[in-house]
């Protein structure tokens, strides 16, 4: 675990030097689509109004200044399984966006949705030598949760502390310089495959990038898709991507649940090629123009071309109504809303004071999804668009780009986690001239 | 039956090539971008240059053409200078400038450097001041203001002739031929000319007296009269101790008896030294015999 919280403490050290170099790239590496953003930052917010949301609720200190998205290729459900493809949908991704932005880029923050990410929750309590809690003894803290097993080739990449309490005190956001004599805190771990991390690092590698930090989709989706209260009151984001379905649950502006169903968009059009034997590109297109959720006596009597290039006429001229389309992608849908269910109550989603459930993602934007997902996931159901940022252009302001804007508020406002905090002395070893640098550091 | 619609030729690729990728990164770095817009030109600019010059021969005969081309332009006619015209200048004076000067004429107006003219001419002890100009018709046309004499300088290698200001003009073969002018003698006495004028003005009542000032350890003038008198003069306020003798002389007559000198450089105690046979004369009236042996 300790070369991964280096090597994550190394990527924090480059989002600073990129952050004050101005520039940076977001790279969303989905299974249907990639998109890349360039960021540039014009210098530091100001902060001078309290502790409460900025103008633009903190987006105003950056600015897309290049965006370009292509068809993904090699990408099966979020992971990488053809690294020569993705590279090269990577390099199309990041040299259009060069072009856009007039600019060249070094630093790239991606996010991802595969590698079967799961949660932990993690507890950890310290008795504090006096009677403050100082900066060392939030790492202490830290360093003192449980660590639970994980499992093997797994990695860990969020591990965002959640609460904080002094004795009997929950709920600190901060506890630093507050007196009290026991500290406890609550961790949020969320770990994904070893290998998927590993792929898409080298994968950035190959087009010369150098990885800056790293973010599941689930959590950057529900970043731009919650709006401010939902995000404090509790919510859950459903992110419907091509290949797989993120949720994530926050409460306190804290994630505290993630986790992704294995089923997206692109099963729905698998069906219907599989069903109406026409070749994937066109299933594509007859979902997205003529898809839906809902049949009515019309669509009875909607016919849809089909075509084809068999050579056959009877085979070419065939024609499918809309009710029988909709036959084809209501079970999926229904199928993918019902796996998000049962992971939320899993979960213990039921439990929460909020049941405010948020429907993002390219596949969200089927018609007639949001009567079918509030009979499936409950009645407070609303479809979310990621929030609007300065400089986005107009065709990357729909739900599919969620994850994208989310990773940009990402950049510009990072969560702490565990890593940014220094290495409580006894975690070094016992001989290390490190370990008598910092004593001699935390005693003068 | 085949496909009527005949099959589309496989799409290109959209991804760019991996050197393709490299150069768009490349040429998106400022420093690069600097480099080949400003360095690269200005690099091969200087190189081509060097290889150019590299050779003796192309560079004399580049030489060759930059001096001919400059000379075509100095030396047409319209800015030729062939005469030198000098005024306010004795005709000797006129001629040692000509001399001094060493014009090679003709010559381009356009290589003639009318300050280091100017400067050379000013450098002869008998010019003041010379004004250079190109006047019309390309003549070269110096004024000069010479040098009014003032005084007769008489030094131990001969006379010379000073103006007002002490600065030499000329040597002087006679004093007769200078009659007119006071006579200053001693060493640094053409530096202390302007105290001379005062004292001569203050010894306007016996001018027809005076043979010259004597400068005497670069600190104070004599005046010399004739008769063999001497005035010593004190080096500080010599003209208001002057004016003294001056007003004892319209009281007694001083300067017209036997004295060979009036010693004035104490003001407060001014001493006459008489001539031996006035000396003798006082001592007899006074009724004072003096040994022989002591007189010598």
């Amino acid at each position: 675990m300790t070369d991964l919280y280096q090597s994550q403490r190394a990527m924090r050290n480059l989002r600073k030097a990129a952050l004050q170099r101005g520039m940076i790239a977001i790279l969303d590496v989905g299974t249907s689509k990639i998109a890349c953003l360039i960021l540039r930052f014009d210098g530091l917010e100001d902060t001078s109004d309290g502790d409460g949301v900025g103008s633009m609720a903190g987006q105003s200190n950056f600015r897309v200044i290049g965006a370009a998205t292509t068809r993904s290729r090699g990408v099966r459900f979020g992971e990488i399984s053809a690294m020569n493809e993705t590279e090269r949908a990577i390099r199309t991704a990041v040299q259009a966006a060069q072009k856009m932005a007039n600019v060249r880029v070094d630093h790239v923050i991606a996010c991802f949705s595969g590698g079967e990410p799961r949660s932990y929750g993690l507890a950890g309590e310290i008795e504090l030598h006096d009677a403050l809690v100082h900066e060392n003894d939030v790492s202490r803290v830290l360093a003192a949760c449980n660590a639970p097993d994980i499992g093997e080739g797994r990695e860990v990449i969020h591990a965002q502390p959640v609460n904080f309490a002094l004795d009997h005190r929950s709920g600190l956001a901060d506890p630093r310089d507050q007196s009290g004599n026991r500290l406890a805190c609550d961790m949020h771990l969320l770990t994904v495959d070893a290998a998927v991390v590993q792929n898409l690092l080298y994968c950035i590698k190959r087009c010369d990038l150098d990885l800056a930090g790293i973010a599941s989709s689930a959590y950057a989706s529900g970043i731009a898709a919650l709006v401010e209260d939902e995000r404090e009151l509790g919510a859950a984001c459903i992110d419907m991507g091509g290949g797989s379905t993120g949720l994530s649950i926050f409460m306190k502006k804290h994630m505290i649940f993630s986790d992704s169903v294995r089923l997206g968009g692109d099963h729905v059009t698998s069906d219907i090629a599989q069903c109406l034997h026409v070749p994937f590109a066109v299933a594509e297109r007859i979902k997205t123009k003529h898809g839906g959720v809902h049949a009515t006596g019309m669509d009875d009597r909607e016919m849809i071309e089909i075509g084809g290039d068999s050579g056959d006429w009877e085979k070419d001229r065939r024609q499918v109504s809309r009710t029988e389309l909709i036959g084809i992608i209501r079970p999926r849908v229904e199928e993918i809303l019902e796996q998000a269910a049962e992971r939320l109550d899993a979960a213990g989603f039921s439990h929460l004071p909020s049941q405010q459930i948020v429907l993002t993602g390219g596949a969200s934007q089927i018609p007639g999804l949001d009567g079918l997902a509030s009979r499936i996931l409950g009645q407070r159901v609303r479809m979310g668009r990621p929030l609007r940022v300065q400089g986005l252009p107009q065709a990357a302001t729909g739900p599919s780009f969620a994850s994208t804007v989310g990773l940009c508020l990402f950049a510009a406002h990072p969560q702490d986690e565990w890593w940014d905090f220094e290495i409580p002395a006894e975690r070094y070893p016992a001989r290390s001239i490190k370990r008598a640098l910092k004593w001699f550091k935390d005693n003068w | 039956m085949q496909s009527l619609n005949r099959a589309l030729p496989p799409r290109r690729d959209p991804a760019p090539s991996r050197w393709a990728y490299k150069m768009q990164r490349l040429w998106l770095t400022p420093a690069f971008r600097i480099f080949m817009r400003l360095g690269l030109p200005v690099l091969v600019v200087a190189l081509a240059l060097a290889i150019f010059m590299a050779s003796q021969a192309r560079r004399d005969s580049l030489w060759g053409l930059m001096t001919s081309a400059k000379e075509q332009v100095t030396e047409r006619p319209m800015f030729m200078v062939n005469l030198v015209a000098i005024d306010g200048a004795s005709p000797e004076l006129a001629d040692a400038v000509r001399a001094k000067l060493a014009l090679r004429l003709p010559q381009s107006a356009l290589e003639l450097d009318l300050d280091a003219v100017r400067v050379a001419a000013e450098n002869l002890d008998a010019v003041a001041r010379a004004v250079v100009r190109l006047g019309v018709g390309n003549v070269l046309q110096i004024t000069i203001s010479e040098r009014q004499p003032a005084w007769v300088w008489r030094t131990e290698s001969g006379l010379i002739l000073l103006d007002d200001t002490g600065h030499r003009i000329a040597g002087l073969a006679e004093r007769a031929d200078r009659a007119d002018l006071p006579l200053i003698a001693g060493q640094g006495a053409n530096l202390a000319t302007p105290e001379a004028i005062a004292l001569l003005q203050a010894a306007r009542p016996f001018e027809d007296r005076i043979r010259g000032l004597v400068r005497i350890s670069t600190r104070r003038w004599d005046l010399v009269l004739d008769r063999a008198q001497s005035i010593l003069l004190p080096a500080d306020n010599p003209v208001a101790a002057l004016e003294a003798l001056i007003a004892l002389d319209d009281a007694e007559n001083i300067l017209a008896r036997d004295l060979t000198a009036v010693d004035l450089r104490n003001p407060k105690r001014p001493v006459l030294r008489l001539a031996p046979p006035a000396l003798d004369a006082l001592r007899a009236v006074h009724g004072i015999t003096v040994p022989t042996e002591s007189k010598s």
